[in-house]
């Protein structure tokens, strides 16, 4: 491999920038002439603007200008889309309502973008918008799914009688009601998966700037896949055409998912600044955030798990409502619906499923996919149901698993996906070892004698990553393809430009990518420069997202170096007089097999340029383009191993081991992907123990700060042990799976197992704050 | 508008701010230092971190015309030239950061209490003290280790194995 090849780890290229202070994000940009954004936002989560009257406002100091929805409406630019169609089980298509990027007429849920002022400073322009006088007549609210399902419930939008977005179903009812009916015992729990906001530590911001000159606008944004971005905005938003428009998403400070969306203030920046004649600036605070970034989960669901009398599964049925919230957000539908249900087999032989989920408006921020997005959904309901079932049977939780794990590939799910390769009991028995299950029963004697009380829970998830085959994605309804494109430039001096429409922000894509360069021609990785996130730099990409860079970015960078070496090797084998098969590059050097002929790395390239002695008939140049759409989803999976400590006083949890035993195919750089571990590990404890989002029930917020919404801090968390096993992937060149969002998935039932466990009462919700966990220890309602 | 003075990195600074002015945005608004970041409107984040007068400071929590007279260092001042601050070093080494955005702020809260600790930090008192820092990449895990690594302190049984 190499120094600093595949599996090699190599400190990252990018950290310097980062540790000196010299990262480059959106809000510091600035460019001449820019002036400050502020939004005018719904203090309501559900009211008619009956007036706007800017006087005031136009009148405060500073003030270039104050926008509203009718004027955006009067531009032709156009609502925000949904980008995945789901039919109803019925056959009637999603029930979509309309979502402008000012509101006009109504508002539906607090913090809703209905109006913008600019001016010369940030406060000038929040002056201003506090000073925006507007009139609502206040409409009844809804929050909660179950109860916006209800006769008599508030009505949001009136494309949606009911509320009702879609009523969906995978599976066979019959096969699976037919499982059920022979069954032995039958395991049934309600599962609540909390609502969580995703807060990367970077607020989103955008830079619009429109140049009159040009007639060409540009987009400077938060965004995990800029390219898309240009798309949804020139296609679907009419704010210019995309050659016209240029998206840049620099350096961004993580993004879970909530980056993914075109959000309505872009698209205002942009069109604002055409509106008044300068650069416009808007930089979200954290409050806002709160408001407007979309939320993740959100489901409650029944299920029920059928198994016959020696303990094989024999069916799973689940029933989910998803609240999306107030408007339907860019990937929306395929959250907990393709990327939900199609999970729901988990690591087991499962002969029949159903599953029918109804999505669902409330007046709460849209819900999206968030790290994991519908894959922890479907974790949560199998391992919390697995656990729950292996304790009324009286039978451990590991051998309940072991008897179900699936241990054939390829093997076809009923709900869709085609697991290719893996090795379940492999990452259960290193997630065991690891964790010393064996030794648990003396270390909770132990805790016992201190007056704590011990449990161990575990967690066997599997995901569906690499998104996706884009012919199988678009028979699912998704608007787009998801391949992904790569471009290798080599200079005549033999370094290399990798040009990704994958997105980096914070996964260090800079450093693997450039790995592959060095596994491939020996070269060091600081003669790689990996250039992403400009539109008018790279040509066209999906993002970054799923956990899809490394098996569908990073395959389209290998084929387009599998290009770059065939060319060079036949320059090489023409100048050396050699036969092209004997040609073999490494170390920085291109020679003839078994010889002493030899060329250096960068006299190949020059002579590419030079062009003085090609062979005939070739192109001048060393530059060469892939694009790669991968062959299915990938599945990493994994054993996730959780011991908790609870104080029976207090109810307080302390997570004092946490194991992960992830199997994500090949690694390429194992200290960043332990890294991308550790924090979804973090995220899923969060989920599990602190982050709760709670609207009242007039629909305002009252967690939409780090005062009131409990992020994970360092003293919530242990060290982790984490560690890998490995099959390969037989989907892509690289054997690859993916690892961004595992940590995510696996962690969550591991906690709660691990906490039920230690309290000896399985009803228990997510987050499981002192509070719920004093109440359910001592039974109290 | 008041005048505002500082040392900011050891160089002279002077700017004209309103007086809500908070210290980071003269930082960042006036004097073009942007590796300080706003992660938060509460002070509870810590991304926005530097040291005045030698002491840690949230620069979201403090008026640009309080620090005036004062010696603000930032995250920019830290390295000697080209040569990372040991602190700086640790988070590479260690992999501290990801998304790089609480990273300065993380930095500077780190190089603090190693100026008060020393070699006798521990992992829980590490922990303790990021009580003001929050990041959402790392899960704290390589940040733990790399401000113990700087500080000379021995690992904890469980880095060690690593």
């Amino acid at each position: 491999m190499g120094v600093e090849g595949i599996g090699a780890k190599v400190l990252r290229k990018e950290d310097r920038r980062f540790i000196t202070g010299r990262g480059r994000y959106v809000d510091d940009m600035s460019v001449p002439g820019m002036k400050y954004a502020a939004f005018v936002r719904s203090p309501h989560a559900h009211a008619r603007i009956t007036g706007i009257d800017k006087s005031a406002a136009e009148a405060m100091p500073g003030v270039i200008g104050v926008l509203d929805g009718k004027q955006l409406q009067g531009d032709g630019i156009g609502n925000l889309i949904c980008g995945w169609a789901v039919s109803s089980k019925d056959g009637t298509p999603m029930k979509m309502g309309a979502y402008p990027a000012l509101a006009s007429e109504v508002v539906r849920y607090v913090g809703q973008p209905l109006a913008v002022v600019v001016a010369e400073t940030r406060a000038q322009a929040r002056d201003a918008a506090d000073a925006l006088a507007v009139e609502y007549e206040e409409l009844p609210v809804v929050t909660k799914a179950v109860d916006a399902l209800k006769d008599g419930a508030p009505q949001l939008h009136p494309e949606a009688p009911g509320n009702l977005i879609f009523d969906w179903e995978l599976g066979d009812r019959s096969a699976t009601d037919a499982a059920f009916a022979k069954a032995a015992h039958v395991t049934k729990i309600h599962i609540h998966n909390n609502r969580l906001v995703p807060n990367p530590m970077e607020p989103r911001a955008a830079l619009g700037h429109y140049d009159m000159a040009e007639d060409h606008y540009t987009c400077w944004t938060t965004s995990q896949n800029p390219h898309v971005a240009r798309l949804v905005m020139s296609a679907f938003y009419n704010v210019a055409p995309e050659h016209k428009l240029r998206v840049i998403a620099p350096d961004v400070g993580g993004g879970f998912g909530s980056k993914i969306y075109i959000y309505p203030e872009e698209i205002v920046c942009l069109w604002a600044s055409k509106r008044t004649g300068v650069p416009v600036k808007w930089t979200s605070d954290r409050t806002e955030a709160f408001l407007t970034d979309a939320h993740g989960r959100d489901h409650e669901t029944e299920v029920e798990l059928a198994l016959d009398a020696d303990n094989k599964i024999l069916g799973l049925k689940v029933e989910t409502t998803a609240n999306l919230g107030a408007y339907m957000s860019l990937f929306s539908s395929s959250v907990p619906t393709y990327l939900y249900a199609t999970l729901l087999s988990g690591q087991y032989d499962i002969p029949a499923i159903h599953a029918n989920v109804k999505a669902v408006y409330t007046n709460t921020v849209p819900v999206d996919a968030y790290r994991g997005a519908g894959r922890p959904e479907a974790t949560f309901v199998v391992e919390r149901t697995m656990e729950t079932a292996a304790r009324e049977l009286g039978i451990s939780p590991a051998e309940l698993r072991r008897k179900n794990f699936i241990r054939s590939f390829p093997h076809q799910t009923p709900v869709i996906m085609a697991y290719d390769a893996g090795d379940f009991e492999a990452c259960l028995n290193a997630g065991m070892e690891a964790a010393d299950v064996a030794g648990f029963e003396g270390r909770r004697a132990e805790a016992k004698s201190r007056g704590k009380l011990r449990g161990l829970g575990m967690s066997c998830y599997i995901e569906a990553c690499g998104i996706a085959p884009s012919k199988a994605v678009g028979s699912l309804g998704a608007g787009v393809g998801l391949w992904e494109s790569a471009e290798v430039r080599v200079n005549p001096v033999g370094t290399i430009e990798i040009l990704t429409g994958s997105h980096s922000h914070g996964q260090g894509h800079e450093t693997t990518f450039s790995q592959l360069v060095a596994e491939r021609f020996g070269l060091p990785v600081d003669n790689v420069q990996v250039i992403h996130g400009d539109t008018d730099k790279v040509q066209f990409g999906m993002g970054t997202y799923g956990s899809r860079s490394g098996a569908v970015g990073m395959s389209a960078i290998v084929k387009a170096l599998d290009k770059v070496e065939a060319k060079a090797k036949k320059i090489a084998a023409h100048v050396l007089e050699a036969d092209e098969g004997d040609i073999v590059i490494e170390n920085g050097e291109v020679k003839v097999a078994g010889t002493d002929k030899k060329l250096g790395w960068h006299e190949v390239c020059l002579g590419a340029y030079t062009a003085h002695n090609l062979p005939d008939g070739m192109e001048p140049g060393l530059k060469e383009g892939a694009f790669y759409d991968p062959t299915n989803f990938t599945f990493p999976a994994g054993c996730y191993i959780c011991e908790v400590e609870v104080d029976p006083e207090t109810g307080t949890t302390e997570v004092v081991q946490f194991v992960a035993a992830d199997d994500f195919g090949r690694v390429i750089n194992p200290m960043i992907v332990e890294g991308q571990v550790h924090g979804g590990i973090a995220q899923g404890i969060g989920q599990a123990l602190l982050e709760g989002t709670h609207y009242d029930d007039s629909g305002q917020l009252i967690t939409a700060s780090y005062m009131d919404y409990a992020m994970p801090r360092a003293w919530d968390l242990p060290m982790f042990k984490v560690s890998t096993t490995e099959t390969l992937c037989p989907g892509n060149p690289l054997g690859m799976k993916g690892c961004g969002e595992a940590g995510a998935i696996g962690s969550p039932p591991a906690v709660i197992n691990a906490i039920t466990d230690a309290i000896g009462n399985n009803d228990l919700t997510m987050p499981a704050t002192p509070e719920k966990v004093w109440k359910a220890l001592n039974a109290v309602e | 508008m008041t005048d505002v003075s500082m040392t900011v990195n050891g160089r002279e600074m002077k700017g004209s701010v309103e007086d809500r002015t908070l210290l980071v945005q003269f930082l960042r608004d006036n004097l073009g230092l942007t590796g300080t970041h706003v992660g938060c409107d509460t002070s509870q984040c810590g991304a926005c971190v530097v040291h005045v007068d030698g002491k840690a400071v949230k620069s979201c929590t403090m008026l640009a015309v309080q620090a005036s007279g004062a010696s603000v260092t930032t995250i920019e001042g830290i390295a000697n030239g080209v040569e990372l601050h040991p602190v700086q070093a640790a988070f590479r080494e260690h992999h501290g950061l990801q998304c790089g955005f609480c990273t300065p702020g993380m930095i500077m809260t780190a190089v603090d209490m190693i100026n008060r600790h020393g070699s006798s930090l521990d992992e829980k008192t590490v922990r303790e003290e990021l009580d003001g820092n929050i990041c959402r990449c790392t899960g704290y895990h390589n940040i733990v280790k790399a401000i113990l690594s700087a500080a000379g302190a021995a690992q904890t049984p469980a880095m060690a194995a690593e």
